[in-house]
C-alpha cells in the first residue's frame, strides 16, 4: 500500500517536473484547453447572474381567487382563514367587491359607463401570494382552489414566470451543448498531446517494459498529466472568467447606477469552482486514457 | 528443476523465417552458459525466448517454473523482473542522467528511494562508473556505456543475466573488463547467459558452450 502510493506520488512529482521543463509548450496547452472551457463557462455564469436578477427583481407570484356572486362577506371571511391556513401561501388580502369597483374606476375612467351599470358587477376576490414561484406550484394551486366551494374561478398571473422559466432552460440547454461540444475538443486535445508524448518516450516505454515494467506503471504518468492539464486548463478558464467579470463589472457601475439597481456580476462560488476543477481534471484524465489505450495498447519491444 | 529449460522449441517469425527449430536444453542455476554461432544462427531468438520478449510457435521455454509461453500478459512484468538484460545496442536513456537510467529498474519495481540510491551507486562502482553518475550516457566511450548498461541489468539483484553480444562492439581490452564483470556475477550465484561469437573471451572464462548452427543445437 505505502508502496503503490509512493508510486503515485513519484508519477505525480513526474509529471509536474516534466511540465516545468517545457514551459512554453505546457503554458500553451493549458491555454487552449482553458479558452475551450471558458467559453461554456462563461455562457454558464451570465445565465446564473440572469436567473438571480429574475428571482429578485419579478413580481411576487399572485394569484387571485374570485368568489361567487352569492357568496355572503361570512363565507368570505371563512374562506380567507382557510387560504391562510394552506400551505404554499406566503400572504393573502381581501379585495371587497365595493373597492374593486372603485379601483376600476379611478383606473379606467369609465365612470360614465359603471355608473349606467344597474348594480356592482365584480365579486369579492382573495389575492393571495404563492411561496413558490414556478409554474408548476401554482397551477397545482390554482386546480385545488377551483374545487372550494363558492370559489367561481381563480386567476394565475403565472405567464410571465412560465416564459422566464422557459426562456432559462433554452439557455441551459445551450449551455450544456456548447459545454459538451467543447468538453469533446478538451478530450480531443489531451488525446493528441499525450499521443505525441508517447512518440517522442518510445525508447524509454521500449526500455521500461523490457526491464519489468507493468502497463499501469508506464500509463500512469499520462493519466496524471493529463488530469494535471485539464485541471490547469479549469483554472485558466475561470481566471480569464474572472478576469472578464472585473472588466464589465466596472464599464456596468454607471448604466447600474442610472437605473438604480445594484447591478454587478458574480462568479462561481466555492463548489462550483471547485466542480468545475474536479470536471476538467476527469476529462483531462479520460483524454489521456483514450490515447493511451489507443497507443500503447498495441505497442510491444521486440 | 532446472531454472531455464527448453524442450522442442520453434520459431518461426511471420514472413516464414525459421530461426529455432527443435531446440531442447537445460540451465541450471549458477550456471554460465555462452550460446554461440554464426551470425543470423537464432543466437539473440534463443535470448528474447527465455525473456518472453518473443514467444515459440512450438515447444515450451519454462523458467523458474514459470511456462513463458503460456504466461498471460499482465505476468510478463513481473517474469522479467528475475533476469538482468544487456542489450547489443545498450538501450539506455540519453534524456537522463548516468544514474537515473541505474535507478529506473529499482523506480519499476517501487523500491524505497534512498535504499535504491545507495543501490544504484553500488552497481556503478561495481562497473567502474561511480565518477560520472552525473553525466549524460551520450558523453561515455562504447565500453562504458556498456558497462552502465550491465550496471543498469544487475542493479535489482536478477537471478538471472541474459547478455546478448555484450562485447560485440568492444576492442579486446574492453571485453576481457567486461568479461570479469560477468565472471564476478556468476562467482556470486547469478546465472549467466551471454549470446556471443567473442570465442577469446570464452576461452577466458571457460563457461559451457552451447553452439546453435541454422536455429538447432549443433553442439553442447
Amino acid at each position: 500500500m505505502t508502496s503503490w502510493l509512493a508510486a503515485h506520488r513519484r508519477a505525480c512529482t513526474g509529471t509536474l517536473a516534466r511540465l516545468l521543463r517545457a514551459p512554453l509548450a505546457s503554458l500553451f496547452n493549458i491555454a487552449v484547453i482553458g479558452t475551450a472551457l471558458a467559453l461554456p463557462l462563461g455562457f454558464y455564469v451570465i445565465l446564473a447572474n440572469l436567473q438571480e436578477l429574475a428571482r429578485d427583481y419579478s413580481p411576487q407570484p399572485q394569484l387571485s381567487v374570485f368568489l361567487a356572486p352569492e357568496a355572503t362577506a361570512a363565507e368570505a371571511r371563512a374562506l380567507g382563514e382557510r387560504l391562510k391556513a394552506r400551505s404554499g401561501v406566503s400572504a393573502s388580502r381581501f379585495v371587497p367587491r365595493a373597492e374593486a369597483l372603485e379601483t376600476l374606476k379611478s383606473r379606467t375612467g369609465l365612470d360614465d359607463i359603471i355608473a349606467g351599470l344597474p348594480g356592482n358587477p365584480l365579486p369579492d376576490a382573495w389575492v393571495i401570494t404563492a411561496a413558490g414561484a414556478d409554474a408548476a406550484t401554482l397551477d397545482a394551486l390554482r386546480g385545488e382552489f377551483q374545487q372550494w366551494p363558492k370559489v367561481a374561478e381563480v386567476h394565475v398571473d403565472s405567464e410571465w414566470a412560465r416564459r422566464l422559466d422557459q426562456l432559462l432552460a433554452l439557455g441551459r440547454h445551450a449551455v450544456l451543448l456548447l459545454a459538451t461540444a467543447l468538453a469533446f475538443a478538451l478530450v480531443a486535445v489531451t488525446f493528441n498531446t499525450i499521443r505525441l508524448q508517447i512518440l517522442t518516450q518510445r525508447d524509454e516505454i521500449e526500455v521500461a517494459k523490457l526491464i519489468g515494467a507493468t502497463d499501469g506503471w508506464i500509463r500512469r504518468p499520462f493519466l496524471y498529466f493529463g488530469a494535471i492539464t485539464g485541471a490547469a486548463g479549469g483554472g485558466a478558464a475561470w481566471l480569464m472568467i474572472w478576469g472578464v467579470l472585473a472588466l464589465f463589472n466596472d464599464r456596468l457601475q454607471p448604466l447600474a447606477s442610472l437605473y438604480g439597481l445594484p447591478l454587478r456580476l458574480t462568479h462561481l462560488n466555492g463548489s462550483d469552482s471547485i466542480t468545475l476543477l474536479f470536471f476538467a481534471a476527469a476529462l483531462g484524465w479520460f483524454g489521456a486514457w483514450l490515447s493511451v489505450r489507443r497507443h500503447l495498447g498495441t505497442y510491444n519491444p521486440s | 528443476m532446472s531454472q531455464i529449460a527448453l524442450s522442442s522449441v520453434s520459431k518461426r517469425y511471420p514472413g516464414g523465417h525459421q530461426a529455432l527449430n527443435g531446440v531442447s536444453l537445460a540451465i541450471e542455476a549458477g550456471e554460465m552458459a555462452f550460446i554461440t554461432g554464426p551470425s543470423g544462427a537464432g543466437k539473440s531468438t534463443l535470448l528474447k525466448l527465455i525473456a518472453a520478449i518473443e514467444r515459440p510457435s512450438a515447444g515450451s521455454v519454462v523458467v523458474n517454473g514459470q511456462n513463458v509461453g503460456t504466461l498471460r500478459a499482465q505476468g510478463i512484468p513481473f517474469l522479467r523482473r528475475n533476469f538482468g538484460l544487456v542489450f547489443q545496442d545498450h538501450k539506455l536513456l540519453f534524456d537522463r542522467s548516468v544514474f537515473d537510467n541505474v535507478m529506473l529498474p529499482l523506480e519499476i519495481t517501487g523500491f524505497d528511494r534512498r535504499e535504491g540510491a545507495r543501490r544504484a551507486r553500488a552497481a556503478l562502482d561495481k562497473v567502474g562508473l561511480l565518477h560520472k553518475e552525473k553525466a549524460r550516457p551520450i558523453t561515455l566511450s562504447g565500453g562504458e556505456q556498456q558497462r552502465l548498461c550491465i550496471a543498469r541489468a544487475i542493479v535489482h539483484r536478477p537471478a538471472i543475466l541474459l547478455a546478448d553480444e555484450p562485447t560485440g562492439n568492444l576492442d579486446a581490452g574492453y571485453a576481457a573488463d567486461i568479461g570479469e564483470l560477468f565472471r564476478d556475477f556468476n562467482r556470486v550465484g547469478v546465472t549467466v547467459v551471454l549470446a556471443t561469437h567473442d570465442m577469446q573471451l570464452a576461452a577466458r572464462l571457460q563457461p559451457r558452450l552451447i553452439e546453435i548452427r541454422s536455429g538447432r543445437v549443433h553442439h553442447d
